[in-house]
């Protein structure tokens, strides 16, 4: 329980799939504009991530089983795309008020580098079924926190005054780097409430 | 004479005016990630090179065979197989670069840039002009990620090219004499206390330099009068093609 526990903890504040890892940058830039969209594009991606985990983690062992690892980058991606694809049918026929507020971005969800690189990083890390599982939550909910509390910053960012050509992009990229660096204060954490 | 020119055109546009990272802002995880030292960036941009020329010619090569509703299916998985083949080649004759990249080898399949080109060019391009589109822009892409890298690796680790040496092993055991980079730090005379700033190789640093370097592309292509590229927010993404919900996630295209 303990180590779930940090699992989670990692995911979200040491290990932060946006600020620390670099996963998942696109849409942290993308749709990071408004409070409501970012939380809407956060919640998709944990949704995403956890139906992956749990599909490709059998698949795996399957392709362990015989040989044929060196697929994997290719087999994953595949499944994940099948997957966004049905879970987008699914929903609109059987959850209209979830497929209402997820099913804008779930088409953005195949090429994603945060759902196939949590994928691969918990086939990487040799977790089991139950930790992978726990990774991917905590990997959502982290990223689900990073792109609600950027969108929070830009907004402040758009009544604010900036120079000509750090105007866009330029501001963000600088304004994220802060994020993160206020993410770093969270380091040590993990060693100190002895979880993992 | 004019067919020449036209590819020589095509590969240089790669290389600043339709620079993918700092121009178009495409393939933003792997420069920001792998940017961290110049080793690193080098071999993160020559396996992205080569996986875009592969599919780039692959693509352009099927261009007329693969049917237009599923070519986004088809894409992923010819640049996927090309990104196995780059992963085990790595794998094989590079393992530090390959143990450095991690799971940014792999995710070189998401990679926008390689989507983009071959949606926007390849698909519509002969051969040639593909491969050679391929070659321009994977050039950008590792003077891209070599730009980053050197500005992060200098201030962050007060080194330049630190590695080297594993990198090179690809040519042979040793053809360095053991040169392994240089250690700007070593050569600071000895009673000047100075430490590397290593906020620069962290994530923070990633962000920061990589926002100052587009601030500072934007001013040369200003100055310069270049043609200005509308940066709207699903720019760096590879589904804006065919995402069709642009318009619902408030952002303007």
């Amino acid at each position: 329980m303990k180590y779930f526990i940090g699992l989670i903890i990692m995911g979200i504040l040491t290990e932060n799939f946006v600020l620390a890892k670099f996963l998942g940058i696109c849409p942290f830039l993308g749709v990071s504009k408004k409070i409501d969209t970012a939380a809407g594009m956060g919640a998709a991606v944990t949704f995403v991530l956890l139906l992956s985990t749990a599909t490709t983690h059998p698949v795996n062992i399957l392709l362990e089983k015989y040989n044929m690892a060196y697929l994997q980058t290719l087999v994953f991606i595949l499944m994940i795309a099948a997957l966004v694809q049905l879970i987008e049918i699914a929903l609109k026929k059987y959850m209209k008020s979830l497929y209402n507020s997820l099913g804008v971005y779930l088409p953005l969800m195949t090429t994603n580098c945060a759902v196939l690189g949590c994928v691969i990083l918990n086939i990487e890390s040799g977790y089991s079924f139950g930790a992978a599982m726990v990774n991917a939550l905590g990997a959502g909910l982290g990223f689900l926190l990073a792109m609600v509390m950027f969108a929070g910053v830009r907004t402040r960012l758009e009544s604010a005054e900036i120079p000509k050509f750090l105007k866009g992009l330029p501001i963000t990229l600088v304004s994220a780097s802060l994020v993160s660096l206020s993410f770093l204060g969270f380091s040590g954490i993990i060693e100190g409430m002895k979880l993992v | 004479m004019a067919e020449k020119k036209s590819l020589g055109k095509t590969f240089t546009k790669g290389i600043l005016i339709e620079n993918p990272v700092f121009r178009l802002v495409l393939g933003t995880c792997p420069t920001l990630a792998v940017s961290t030292s110049v080793v690193n960036a080098l071999g993160m941009g020559i396996a992205t090179m080569m996986v875009l020329i592969c599919s780039n010619v692959a693509i352009s090569a099927l261009r007329k065979v693969i049917p237009d509703k599923v070519r986004i299916p088809a894409f992923v998985v010819i640049i996927a197989s090309f990104v196995s083949v780059v992963q085990m080649l790595m794998k094989a004759f590079v393992p530090a670069i390959n143990d450095a990249l991690g799971v940014f080898l792999p995710l070189i399949v998401v990679n926008c840039v390689i989507f983009g080109r071959a949606e926007s060019f390849a698909n519509k391009n002969p051969v040639l002009a593909s491969a050679v589109d391929g070659f321009g822009m994977g050039t950008g892409f590792t003077a891209a990620l070599l730009s980053m890298a050197l500005v992060r690796e200098i201030l962050g680790a007060g080194t330049v090219g630190a590695g080297t040496g594993s990198l090179m092993r690809l040519f042979g055991d040793n053809v360095l004499n053991g040169w392994d980079g240089i250690d700007l730090m070593g050569k600071i005379p000895a009673g000047l206390q100075l430490a590397p700033i290593a906020i620069f190789i962290l994530p923070a640093g990633g962000f920061f330099v990589f926002g100052l370097l587009i601030a500072l592309t934007n001013k040369i292509t200003a100055e310069k009068r270049l043609p200005e590229y509308e940066l709207h927010d699903c720019a760096h993404c590879p589904m804006s093609a065919m995402c069709r919900h642009k318009e619902d996630l408030g952002v303007r295209d």
